[in-house]
């Protein structure tokens, strides 16, 4: 099966680290997506901008609305994600919980709908 | 055999291969609710050829074969579409695979370690082990929980669906969490349990059977991994606890305080069976929280044998209970223990201890035992305060007519 690991965490937390801290933040990411590499199981991810960065498209009576910022404004936010390839959900828990994000915030497991 | 014990035996085979059965498909189809459908299927089939061919020597293996090879022609249909002819050749050839059928591996340990899973709501896995596991329908379960059967039966689907879409194994877990989804379980079992003890049920024939569903869980639990201390330590709690269900009641239906229990009307039968499973569970030497709670348990009943009862014992016991659990429940139990040896008003400090923690302001217990050991300090004024409090937040009214008596009795 395959599952998205969607990494929500407070984005202002990392923008105030110290620069020493963000970059063994960053290279502990590159670890883990190395790991998921090298095992196989990765099929894709990226880290996102932050929210700062994001525009929301709805149609009121038909017509787009082009609006800044976030669908939803939340404490925590959509920072990165994963998909990955797992034999079952405990296999996704056991990647997932090895995410630094799970340190910073949350990662929660999606699974793909598959057809 | 006549139609109608066929009928019966075909029951019969229900109720006892159920949950092996489900466990078995489920784990192979990774879908619980197909896996109930195909054999229900299969009972069907088994209601129209049992009474013309004759029981097959191995019920259990025809049911399981005929159910497999319909999950099989179910999940190869969601792809085609036409019937008819394919549900004739369908059934004649479960019929004579089912024939060739031998024994089915009991896979219910796995069952009941996904029905426990984390990512299931911790509210439903008791009752989705009671499907599944043991075959209870969406009705009788929503009956023990007092929901309405479709609301109950729409939670049942939507956790099977979650099972099967998350993609939840059907797996006894690696032995590094294996304890720790032991205990999902077993709490799940549990909570079952006292839900059905609870003084709401105790007139209620709901509350006993629910109770017997939950000793037979976990009676499977323990008796597929006997390795297990907390599975055994668990059957025996709550062995010792129904063991003194026939003394809660007198004979007009008042309550009766466990140290007024008559203790001739104890099960002696399933006291000794917990005795048993309590110390083949303490040589294992991993205590855990139901072992503790099955000894505290074993020592009140002790009360049969010695006609006396071991306090110092139990608040040593509850003492270490507390450390484990945190619970407040334990707690004021604790305090209940200690006042036994130590007097009321040890007790009554050790209550004010969890008073202060907060949130417990709706904790009957709480406020029975502070009535109780008020009274017995002189604490009046105190004692008629927390007996108000204890009436008004009691369900049962067998219980509530005791406290109000018992509050008469001091006001005079």
């Amino acid at each position: 099966m395959q599952y998205m690991l969607l990494i929500h965490a407070d984005e202002t937390a990392f923008a105030a680290m110290p620069k020493a801290q963000a970059e063994a933040g960053l290279a502990a990411y590159g670890a883990y997506t190395k790991a998921m590499n090298d095992a196989g199981v990765l099929k894709g991810g990226d880290r996102l901008r932050p929210t700062a960065m994001t525009t929301t498209v709805t149609a009121k009576g038909g017509k787009a609305v082009v609006v800044d910022g976030p669908f939803a404004e939340t404490k925590e936010q959509l920072g990165g994600y994963y998909l990955i390839e797992a034999k079952d959900l405990d296999e996704a828990i056991s990647w997932a919980s090895r995410c630094p994000g799970v340190h910073h915030g949350a990662v929660e497991i999606r699974p793909i709908w598959a057809a | 055999m006549n139609g109608s014990e066929v009928f019966r035996a075909t029951e019969r085979a229900a109720r006892e291969s159920y949950g092996r059965l489900v466990a078995h498909l489920a784990r192979e189809a990774r879908d619980l609710a197909a896996a109930e459908d195909a054999l229900a299927d299969a009972f069907a089939l088994a209601l129209e050829n049992w009474p013309r061919d004759g029981t097959p020597a191995n019920p259990q293996g025809w049911l399981a074969t005929v159910a497999r090879n319909r999950l099989r022609d179910a999940a190869r249909r969601r792809a085609t579409a036409s019937r008819s002819l394919e549900t004739l050749t369908m059934f004649e050839r479960d019929l004579r695979s089912a024939v060739r059928a031998t024994g089915v591996a009991d896979r219910r340990l796995e069952l009941m370690f996904a029905c426990a899973h984390p990512a299931i709501d911790p509210a439903m896995r008791a009752p989705l082990m009671l499907q599944v596991v043991l075959g209870l329908d969406a009705a009788a379960i929503g009956a023990a929980y007092l929901v309405a059967p479709a609301t109950m039966g729409q939670r049942l689907s939507r956790a099977k669906a979650k099972i099967r879409d998350a993609g939840v194994p059907f797996r006894v877990p690696e032995p590094e969490e294996r304890r720790e989804r032991m205990s999902f379980a077993l709490e799940a079992i549990y909570a079952a349990f006292s839900n059905a003890w609870g003084e709401a049920f105790a007139d209620d024939p709901r509350g006993r059977d629910l109770s017997t569903e939950a000793i037979w869980l976990a009676r499977v639990a323990a008796a597929l991994a006997p390795g297990e201390p907390e599975t055994l330590g668990c059957l025996a709690l709550l062995l010792y606890v129904d063991a003194r269900r026939p003394a809660r009641r007198d004979p007009v239906g008042s309550y009766v305080p466990l140290s007024g229990q008559d203790v001739s009307l104890w099960n002696g039968a399933a006291i000794d069976e917990a005795e048993r499973l309590l110390s083949a569970a303490s040589i294992m030497g991993r205590p855990d929280r139901f072992q503790i709670e099955a000894a505290i348990q074993s020592a009140h009943c002790a009360r049969r044998r010695t006609g006396a009862t071991d306090w110092p014992a139990i608040s040593l016991l509850y003492a270490r209970l507390y450390e484990i659990t945190r619970s407040p429940v334990v707690a004021v139990n604790r305090a209940v223990a200690v006042a036994e040896v130590e007097g009321a008003a040890a007790g009554l400090a050790l209550l004010a201890e969890v008073e202060g923690e907060g949130g417990l302001l709706d904790f009957q217990p709480l406020w029975a035992a502070k009535a109780e050991l008020s009274a017995r300090a002189h604490a009046t004024e105190a004692a008629l305060e927390a007996y108000g409090r204890a009436i008004g937040l009691e369900r049962d009214p067998a219980a509530r007519a005791f406290l109000i008596e018992r509050r008469a009795r001091l006001a005079h």
